[in-house]
């Protein structure tokens, strides 16, 4: 008798559960690619013609003006000339520095192992603040340098940590046999730990690059005038804050004047041209950043 | 002869031989610590800025000592005290609807059993995660717009007759910032638990099936329950955290009509500190948000210690 009550309350309970599950799954897809699609098509969309509305995923006037306005400014060519600079300097010498500390200190025989790994948990849960920090890099001259953005970050104790714990988990035994043979530490480092820590340091690679991409705090806050070491993502920035500020209220943005607001179209060609890189190149390598977190996130 | 092997193997004398053979090692620590030193821990020394009258022309040792009256200052200004208020808010809120959002999604998409609708899905879920905040505040200001697409749906539906702006009221910034945190982080927070639920034991699964459990029972019985420990550590991880996750969202889709409601402690140290040039207030109201999250990351823990068996430290 009981079975029969299974056989019959099962497929339903687990049918409906089945509809919630394609309903929220649908959902979600919408939600996170509308705003994405919606963007790209305003951006190929005639700029007077988009602002009647009612553009979705498709442009209603096809227009390459838009680009060709962006491609036409000077401030987005030098952003996005010190963007890439800083991303790929940034990121080959903070990859460096990061796996060569988690190297020192995920030796088992490194007399100072412990004090040096407490050393960098620290700086992960106490830091000066803004105030200090800007001070100290104004002092060492770092600030209205194109310095400022590859030297400060250049450790991190988490991205350490995540590597740390990787190598951790590679056999001691490696290492005993290479000093068998009469290598040193950095032999070791370059020619034993490292070709196996491919995974991780993909992983790292890639989280600095894009946050060393998407940064726009620090070219405010330490390049305002350098107009020559502006980026990408702070001209972006500057371009739709104009608007953000202003529609809040009505009042304000009449009394500013519709001419210092640029084009939704124009604004959606530049967030394009921001993205697309990252937007190309992240599905490639989705699955370093999977194994890396999980590796890393997990046991840490 | 073994016992001495094993000894040595736990604890290796500090001897001149080892320290020569260590000396590769040696040399990078110490270049990592003077780098440390320089960048993490010198900043530190600014605190002493929020007990003076900090002029840069006199220094740290030149500057006039006035105790505690910075701190006066902030706690008497009203704004200060909204900006506390707002910063806790929406940290909490955050906090707990990007959790919530991860573990549900995670849950959601595991019940998929084609790789070929999966796959795609989650690749989908990363991308607003590698967008940076300039993108996804700019994209989120489109679609919230009086001629955007949520005033559009809204009122097809008839739930609203006149477009609302959604950034002139403050009831609404708040929820606006979580849901901007959610579609960012969802996908991306998700891997973990995501990672949590494929290392539950199949054969659990495959018992609760046998006794006739259905699909929404296996996950109250079994998933939960095994995503726990991901759970309770990401959550103390991010208690201390709750303070610094108010700048860049706020700061982006701030405007004058929400003011009240959208500044935050880090907005509230840009302002005093970097605009006005009151480099004491700033660093007053900075380390009040230091203090606050190093005891709310020991309060977290200490709770965590006694309640369960996860903790940090």
């Amino acid at each position: 008798m009981n079975e029969k009550e299974y056989k019959v309350s099962k497929p339903v309970s687990d049918k409906i559960f089945g509809i919630i599950v394609v309903v929220f799954l649908a959902s979600f897809v919408v939600i996170t690619l509308y705003p994405v699609i919606n963007t790209i098509a305003l951006s190929f969309n005639d700029g007077i013609d988009a602002v009647r509305g009612g553009i979705y995923l498709w442009p209603r006037r096809f227009s390459m003006k838009n680009y060709k306005t962006v491609f036409a400014m000077q401030n987005i060519w030098t952003g996005a000339k010190v963007t890439v600079a800083r991303t790929v300097l940034a990121t080959l010498t903070s990859l460096f520095a990061n796996a060569l500390l988690a190297f020192v200190v995920s030796r088992k025989r490194f007399l100072f192992k412990s004090q040096l790994s407490l050393f960098w948990v620290i700086t992960m849960y106490v830091n000066g603040g803004m105030i200090p920090i800007f001070l100290l890099y104004k002092n060492l001259g770092l600030t209205g340098t194109f310095n400022v953005y590859w030297v400060p970050g250049m450790i991190s104790a988490f991205n350490m940590l995540v590597m740390r714990t990787y190598m951790e988990g590679i056999p001691e035994s490696l290492e005993e046999s290479a000093q068998l043979d009469g290598a040193g530490y950095f032999t070791i480092f370059k020619d034993i730990i490292s070709p196996l820590c491919k995974p991780v340091y993909a992983t790292v690679a890639l989280f600095i690059a894009v946050w060393q991409w998407n940064s726009w705090f620090d070219a405010m806050l330490y390049n305002r005038m350098k107009t020559q070491y502006t980026t990408l993502q702070y001209e972006l920035m500057k371009l739709l804050s104009s608007v953000m500020q202003q529609s809040g209220s009505a009042e304000n943005a009449k009394n500013a004047g519709a001419n210092t607001i640029t084009p939704i179209t124009i604004r959606a060609a530049v967030t394009v041209a921001t993205m697309l890189p990252i937007v190309c190149l992240y599905p490639f390598l989705q699955r370093y950043f999977v194994t890396g977190l999980t590796i890393g996130g997990v046991k840490e | 002869m073994a016992r001495e092997k094993a000894v040595k193997s736990k604890k290796i004398p500090i001897t001149l031989k080892e320290m020569k053979k260590q000396s590769f090692l040696m040399i990078v620590s110490f270049f990592m610590v003077v780098y440390g030193i320089i960048f993490y821990y010198w900043p530190l020394t600014g605190w002493i800025m929020a007990f003076q009258n900090y002029k840069p022309k006199k220094g740290l040792l030149g500057s006039k000592f006035v105790g505690l009256d910075k701190f006066k200052f902030l706690f008497e200004d009203d704004t200060f005290i909204k900006v506390i208020r707002n910063t806790f808010a929406m940290g909490v809120i955050n906090l707990v609807s990007t959790t919530i959002m991860a573990v549900l999604f995670a849950i959601i998409l595991n019940e998929v059993r084609r790789n070929w609708i999966k796959k795609p899905i989650q690749t989908i879920s990363y991308l607003p995660h590698f967008l940076s905040w300039i993108v996804v505040t700019g994209i989120l200001h489109v679609s919230l717009s009086p001629t955007g697409i949520v005033n559009d749906v809204l009122m097809r539906m008839g739930v609203i007759k006149q477009a609302i702006n959604f950034f002139a009221h403050p009831k609404y910034f708040w929820w606006i910032v979580a849901f901007a945190n959610c579609w960012k982080e969802t996908g991306f927070n998700a891997i973990i638990y995501f990672a949590a639920i494929t290392g539950i034991d199949p054969s659990l699964y495959e018992a609760a099936s046998i006794d006739g459990a259905d699909r929404l029972q296996k996950i109250k019985y079994i998933t939960l329950p095994g995503i726990k420990p991901t759970f309770l550590i990401l959550l103390l991880m991010n208690v201390g955290n709750v303070l610094n996750a108010g700048f860049e969202v706020q700061y982006l889709l701030g405007n004058g009509l929400v003011q009240s409601v959208s500044q935050t402690i880090d907005i509230y140290v840009l302002k005093w500190g970097i605009s006005q040039n009151d480099y004491s207030l700033g660093t007053a109201a900075g380390l009040f948000k230091s203090v606050v999250s190093i005891m709310l990351i020991f309060i977290a823990n200490g709770v965590a210690k006694r309640y369960s068996e996860e903790r940090l430290f």
